[in-house]
């Protein structure tokens, strides 16, 4: 390989406030070849690709395109150079067409600077036809499926002439169909003689699609190397550093009696005949693709969002549809998804939102204690070792890992019998992932009920009893924690495995 | 807010400025039978800003309270002149003012319209339906003993029995916002909906009832208004939406909700009260009262989106050596 690469990093660094999120970290892309970039949450892949992109501005170290160090001020300039990114979920203007999407800031122009329509379809037409793909340039964005709306945005990159293409995680939200059509893409591309930057956490995706790897840790480089000499152990191995088993805590329990049963729950739509129950110091985990319909199962359980058929039990009383008040008399607890629309009210403080599930009990006479509630946010702070600087702060103010810890607080203090996690430990620091981990294993030992949605398979395997596998919108399988590989998971998420 | 420059107390300081202004600038201010009209004449916008503190809070409007008024104040008309007693036209009223509030609400949490929309409409229907009830006649002669209620002093005090009400309903209004787990809703529901929903807090029935409450209220000031001027009309209390609107934004309270106090809501309706009196004082067209209530709606929205630029400019500046 004499030519330079056609993207490179050299020694950079980037940090955030005490946090280094990428430490003299080296990258290089060639041209013809598709390279992955594997790592755990939080490693620093998500710096790398910003970087790359222009968003971020390296602290130190070079960028070079071509062997010539360049600097890319906005991610304008990273486009120019040549630099396209596509990232997980496609952020695409709905109510145009797919061709102006495609056009966007640069349609084609008849006389007297009209837009030249024609010619747009046909040139989207094109660059379909170029990647293989059926795709109708007038359809409008919006209704299109996640993996079209990637294309588009491949289209775009190409119809940019991009020769360097990176992937963050496209694959995360497509079923098992999207991806080999998705890879049937990238192969063309890279056959077109275009570098290609391939993130995945399905190890499986790499070892098909790439000839070098490249993993980071704690946003140091582990290794680059190429992929044929490699197994998934050697993988995980760069990728966690140790072994698996110290990670994860979770202590043997014997499981109690039913806390939670759900029966055949059906919402039109989204999810269908979902059956399963959760015992009590039980960790259940529901595994699956994002798009599966997890989360969607979690809502409505606890009363979000209404379900058309079925049946949710709660310690043998059935649960009223469509009523979290309900949901939360009976016991049970959801740490939602989304922590700073969902989890918290990100202008409070840390104690009003510790103390907003216990209106109710914080009450003495016809006010709200504030003693109480300062009381409540006081004990789960430390019994969760939150850092913090005084409890009137607002919880913006806390580190993501912190923040988290309040949402648990503020949960675990209704005292709850069944808990409902759903992504506990997304876009935490590695230490506070260890706690949360910790707690939820220490919770089950005290017998409450945990059904935990991940889409960490190495948490799943970790801490799950039992592994719940969805796959568009239905459960697909039930694997028991001696059972449970990445393999065995990723089959039934993808709809490769056996039935349930 | 920064822990000095709160917005509310800022008010505050500017209320005993206009206070001052007035009492040096403007003779005949300064008297105690000037601020005890001054005080009655803002009874019923006063009434109404509690109800409205607790909608902008939770992050919704109601435009239609001035409409609600009128329509209140028609049928108060109307239903004298029917040969009913007051204290049988008094329940009935508020009652209607219950379901215009009811209509909005189900409006905005059954079918999730924003109440902005919904209230600009049904400004216009109750206002239409205050002129199909009354037409554009007026009817007065209500016994001097009515009309006296909504204009006389408490006995022993220069404060009028609107004006005592209002404080009676303040304080409920004040413990209710700021020491009951009914006001942390509001507060929650206003900054993050989805957060407050996902704990448990039943944000639609809170919203309903906001609503309800708005209506009861501009209902029954629709019977003071109609009492102190003894002249019931379909076009009673035309426009003073925007004079409760510009007192609760003025005290501090974020359209965008989740943030304001009642303190400041109170000094926000008494320095509108103020100005207007200051106004009227100096013979000052009601156009010109109007122009002045529209920049203070247009400042007090603008103000502390300043105050908070300029404060996180600084650290920016600081931050990209």
């Amino acid at each position: 390989m004499s030519d330079p690469p056609a993207l490179a990093l050299a020694n950079v660094s980037k940090s955030f406030g005490a946090v280094r999120a990428l430490r003299e970290v080296s990258l290089e892309l060639f041209a013809g070849q598709t390279h992955a970039l594997a790592g755990e949450n939080g490693a620093g892949k998500s710096t790398l690709v910003k970087t790359l992109a222009g968003v971020h501005r390296p602290d130190s170290g070079q960028v070079l395109r071509g062997g010539e160090p360049v600097t890319f001020a906005s991610p304008a300039d990273a486009q120019r150079a040549g630099v396209a990114v596509i990232y997980q979920e496609p952020t695409l203007f709905p109510d145009l067409s797919v061709a102006e999407n495609i056009f966007m800031g640069r349609q084609p122009r008849a006389t007297l600077g009209r837009i030249d329509r024609g010619a747009m379809r046909a040139r989207a037409g094109e660059l379909f036809a170029r990647l293989g793909v059926t795709l109708d340039p007038e359809q409008p964005a919006r209704g299109l499926s996640i993996a079209d709306q990637q294309l588009v945005e491949i289209a775009k990159a190409i119809s940019r002439d991009a020769r360097v293409l990176v992937m963050d995680e496209p694959t995360a939200a497509l079923s098992g169909n999207e991806v080999a059509r998705l890879f049937s893409v990238v192969e063309a591309l890279r056959e077109d003689g275009c570098a290609i930057l391939f993130i995945s956490h399905r190890l499986d995706e790499i070892f098909a699609l790439c000839r070098r790897v490249t993993t980071l840790r704690d946003g140091a480089l582990v290794a680059t190397e190429p992929v044929s000499g490699l197994t998934h152990d050697d993988l995980i191995r760069r990728m966690v550093g140790r072994d698996l088993g110290a990670l994860y805590p979770k202590q043997d329990t014997r499981p109690g009696e039913v806390a939670l049963r759900v029966d055949r729950l059906t919402r039109e739509g989204v999810f269908t005949d979902v059956s399963f129950q959760v015992r009590r110091g039980e960790i259940v985990a529901l595994a699956g693709l994002v798009g599966a319909g997890r989360s969607e199962v979690a809502r409505a359980v606890f009363g979000i969002d209404r379900w058309d058929a079925g049946t949710v039990t709660v310690a043998g009383r059935p649960l009223p549809a469509g009523s979290p008040t309900a949901a939360m008399g009976a016991g049970l607890a959801l740490v939602p998804e989304d922590r700073r629309q969902q989890g918290l009210v990100m202008e409070l403080s840390i104690e009003r939102n510790i103390g907003l599930t216990g209106l109710r009990s914080l009450r003495r006479g016809l006010t709200v204690s504030r003693a109480a509630e300062r009381d409540r946010a006081r004990d789960w702070a430390l019994r969760l070792r939150l850092k913090y600087g005084r409890l009137a702060d607002g919880v913006g103010v806390l580190s993501g890992g912190n923040q988290q810890k309040v949402v648990l607080a503020k949960w675990l203090a209704t005292g709850p019998s069944v808990l409902i996690v759903d992504e506990p430990t997304r876009g935490i620091d590695v230490g506070t992932k260890a706690e949360v981990h910790r707690l939820l294993s220490e919770l089950a030992g005290q017998g409450i009920a945990v059904l935990m949605i991940s889409s960490d398979l190495p948490e799943v395997l970790g801490m799950a009893d039992r592994v719940l596998v969805m796959h568009e919108g239905r459960l697909t399988a039930e694997i028991p924690r001696a059972e449970a590989t990445e393999e065995s998971v990723m089959a039934a998420a993808t709809g490769t495995g056996r039935a349930a | 807010m920064g822990r000095v420059l709160r917005w509310d107390v800022l008010v505050g300081a500017l209320l005993v400025a206009v206070f001052a202004g007035g009492s040096l600038a403007t003779p005949g201010f300064a008297t105690v039978s000037n601020l005890s009209f001054a005080l009655g004449d803002l009874g019923e916008i006063a009434l109404i800003a509690l109800a409205m503190t607790l909608l902008v809070v939770a992050a919704e409007v109601d435009l239609s309270v001035a409409s609600v008024l009128g329509l209140s104040s028609a049928l108060v008309g109307a239903l004298w002149d029917a040969g009913l007693a007051i204290e049988t036209i008094v329940p009935l009223v508020v009652l209607v003012g219950a379901a215009c509030g009811l209509v909005n609400g189900l409006l905005v949490t059954r079918l999730g319209l924003p109440s902005l929309a919904v209230t600009i409409g049904t400004l216009a229907l109750y206002r239409g339906l205050a002129y199909v009830v009354l037409g554009d006649k007026a009817v007065a002669q209500f016994p001097p003993q009515y009309t006296a209620l909504a204009v006389d002093d408490v006995p022993g005090t220069f404060v009028p029995y609107p004006v005592a009400l209002f404080v009676l309903l303040a304080v409920i209004t004040g413990v209710a916002l700021h020491a009951t787990g009914f006001g942390r809703s509001l507060y929650a529901i206003g900054a993050q909906e989805q957060a407050a929903f996902f704990a448990g807090i039943r944000v639609k029935r809170i919203k309903l009832l906001l609503f309800v409450l708005s209506g009861t209220v501009a209902a029954f000031a629709g019977v003071v208004f109609t009492l102190r001027y003894g002249s019931a009309r379909a076009d009673n209390g035309l426009g003073i939406e925007l004079a409760v609107i510009a007192a609760v934004l003025l005290g501090g309270v974020d359209f965008d909700g989740g943030k304001g106090t009642l303190g400041g809501v109170i000094a926000g309706v008494l320095l509108i009260g103020l100005l207007r009196n200051l106004l009227m004082l100096n013979d000052v067209s009601t156009e010109i009262q109007s122009v002045v209530t529209g920049l203070l709606l247009i400042v007090s929205v603008l103000t502390p989106r300043l105050l908070a630029l300029v404060r996180s400019r600084r650290p920016v500046l600081k931050g990209s050596s």
